[in-house]
């Protein structure tokens, strides 16, 4: 975390650190949802610093709140979609591939 | 730009391999894993990221996983799915389901044909995402006007195999792929074919003065889609380092395209700002954690991998190096053992092997018909050269070696008729000769192809050689 000097005092979280985990999800944030939403971050990094504080020692850390493992099904098949009516959905098709705006850059 | 001077400069290399596994169908999902078709016909709901389409884990990429991490010495472990989230219109979801900080398989290492051993950090499972192709402009990225994008490959199966930064030069590199190409390919999980991306190779190069511990700034490089472009792209991206450097100026943490034309390496985005992918455990799928006996299962019904057939190949034979290795990867260690067991001479066995059965139906040559070929060449019966015809046909047209020698007319020449033969071409030549007896070694040539064509290619050259030195004195 940084220590951005946007932070209210005691506060875990600034405006400046929503902001750059709001352009990571692609969100246009307005200065009073922003402000909002530190407020709401804030609170929920609060209630983890209380199960912080708890001696956790030798609890494993769990993945998922359900105790189930290795859920797998077969390696069989299905019926794929039918692709006009899939393509007919998308904003723009073209040669039965979905047509997007230009791409900036090459997929990580 | 100048090559890299080996005495002042190391390169330190590291590889991720992205292999995809020959399941039937998807990951997460029952579309088809087909390689190509139309596009967008291998979609269904998970494929496009709909709303409430939920992950079911593919029991047969889980098993194959295992068993390529078994073959790499790996620790098979309690694993969890993540997120890796990014935007790209390759992946509907708008996030990559792959493994974070607890990977399938841990910790293995993989054994070079050279000997060297190379780390294998983890092998992880991941989904594939979709082709996009770029419109106008040329085909190039950033001035296309649009972009078309196919889904099929999304969602298939792949196993990033990370390697740790163990390997020191282009050859070693392109080793190391090649081999783990054919642990994949005999572990069942992959069929290795990189020019239809089966199997993808990015590249972590960094350079340091040797002797130097501290490793260097390292740049990953992509888009290599050939065992030679590894090594091109190797080469240049170390002396492209090198120069920077004996500059003054420094490398930049960065990810690079390799471009196959020019043989150069492009600035494709600097590492710093694009790395944040902000993973966490995926609330759709539960952890996996292979049972033991599972895991158990899975090793013994492992074949022999390719070290331990080069291993068995080099103590039966007694050969070792680049002979053995070449034999293992035509896959003629089988036929070789099984011709010395049946009495043929391992060292003789292995030459042939090795020189003449680069055809690809030398696997199916009957053992038993290699072993008396080469048994009536150690015997004498036949010459190096009548061997290798033999050997040919057999490979052709199978048949018995004895048979095809008598067709041919390869009898062994009685020895004292060979040194009729010697003594007449002797006196009819006594400058040659006399040159001969002075230990003028080249004329040796001579004789013995004189010999030859009064033989008809029917004579041992090595009993001629010795004949004539035997006649000397």
């Amino acid at each position: 975390m940084d220590d951005s000097g946007n932070r209210a005092p005691g506060s875990r979280i600034g405006t400046e650190e929503v902001a750059k985990v709001a352009a990571l999800a692609r969100l246009r944030l307005g200065d009073d949802e922003l402000e909002r939403f530190t407020h709401q971050l804030a609170d929920i990094l609060d209630h983890a610093a209380d199960i912080e504080a708890l001696d956790l020692d030798g609890v494993e850390p769990m993945a998922h709140p359900v105790r189930v493992v290795n859920v797998l099904r077969d390696d069989t098949p299905g019926e794929p979609l039918d692709r006009a009516e899939v393509l007919a959905q998308a904003p723009a098709a073209e040669d039965g591939q979905f047509r997007v705006p230009p791409v900036l850059g090459e997929a990580p | 730009m100048s090559g890299v001077d080996p005495d002042r400069w190391e390169v330190v290399i590291g590889l991720e391999v992205h292999a995809e596994l020959a399941t039937r169908t998807k990951l997460f999902s029952s579309a088809t894993a087909e390689f190509g078709g139309e596009p967008n016909t291998h979609v269904d709901p998970l494929t496009l990221g709909l709303p409430g389409s939920l992950p079911v884990l593919n029991v047969q990429a889980v098993e194959l996983a295992i068993r390529v991490g078994l073959a790499l010495n790996c620790t098979v472990q309690r694993s969890v799915f993540a997120r890796k989230n990014y935007f790209y219109p390759d992946q509907p979801k708008n996030y990559q389901i792959s493994q974070f900080d607890l990977p399938i398989n841990a910790d293995g290492w993989l054994e070079l044909p050279s000997g060297q051993v190379v780390g294998i950090e983890r092998a992880h499972l991941e989904e594939d995402t979709g082709k996009s192709t770029h419109v106008g402009g040329g085909g190039r990225i950033h001035d296309a006007q649009y972009s078309l994008v196919d889904l099929n490959r999304a969602g298939v199966p792949l196993l990033e195999i990370v390697g740790r930064p163990d390997l020191r030069d282009a050859e070693g590199a392109r080793a190391y792929v090649s081999e783990l190409r054919a642990v994949l390919v005999a572990v069942g999980a992959s069929d290795g074919k990189m020019e239809e991306g089966s199997l993808r190779v990015d590249c972590n190069v960094s350079v340091r003065p040797r002797g130097a511990e501290e490793l260097g700034t390292r740049c990953e490089i992509k888009n290599i889609n050939s065992l030679r472009s590894l090594g091109r792209a190797i080469d240049y991206e170390a002396a492209r380092q090198v120069d920077l450097i004996t500059a003054g100026e420094r490398v930049v943490q960065e990810t690079r395209h390799w471009n196959e034309d020019d043989g150069r390496t492009h600035t494709l985005r600097s590492k710093e700002e694009a790395d944040d992918y902000r993973y966490f455990p995926d609330p759709d799928l539960v952890e996996l954690d292979p049972d033991p006996e599972w895991v158990e299962r899975i090793r013994s019904s492992l074949p022999m991998l390719p070290a331990q057939r080069r291993h068995r190949l080099a103590e039966r034979s007694g050969a070792a190096g680049d002979a053995v290795a070449l034999v293992v990867e035509r896959g003629l260690d089988d036929l070789c053992l099984a011709a010395i067991d049946a009495g043929a001479d391992p060292a003789r066995t292995l030459t042939h092997a090795e020189h003449n059965l680069a055809d690809d139906r030398a696997q199916e040559l009957d053992p038993a018909a290699f072993a008396a070929l080469v048994r009536m060449e150690t015997d004498g019966a036949l010459t190096a050269t009548q061997a290798k015809t033999v050997l040919a046909e057999l490979v052709a047209s199978g048949g018995d070696p004895a048979a095809i020698a008598a067709e041919r007319g390869f009898e062994a020449m009685d020895t004292s008729e060979l040194e009729g033969m010697v003594d007449g071409i002797i006196a009819a030549n006594p400058d040659e000769w006399q040159r001969y007896c002075d230990g003028d070694a080249k004329i040796t040539g001579f004789f013995v192809g004189q010999v030859m064509q009064a033989t008809g290619g029917k004579a041992d050259g090595k009993a001629v050689t010795a004949l004539l030195a035997a006649r000397r004195g």
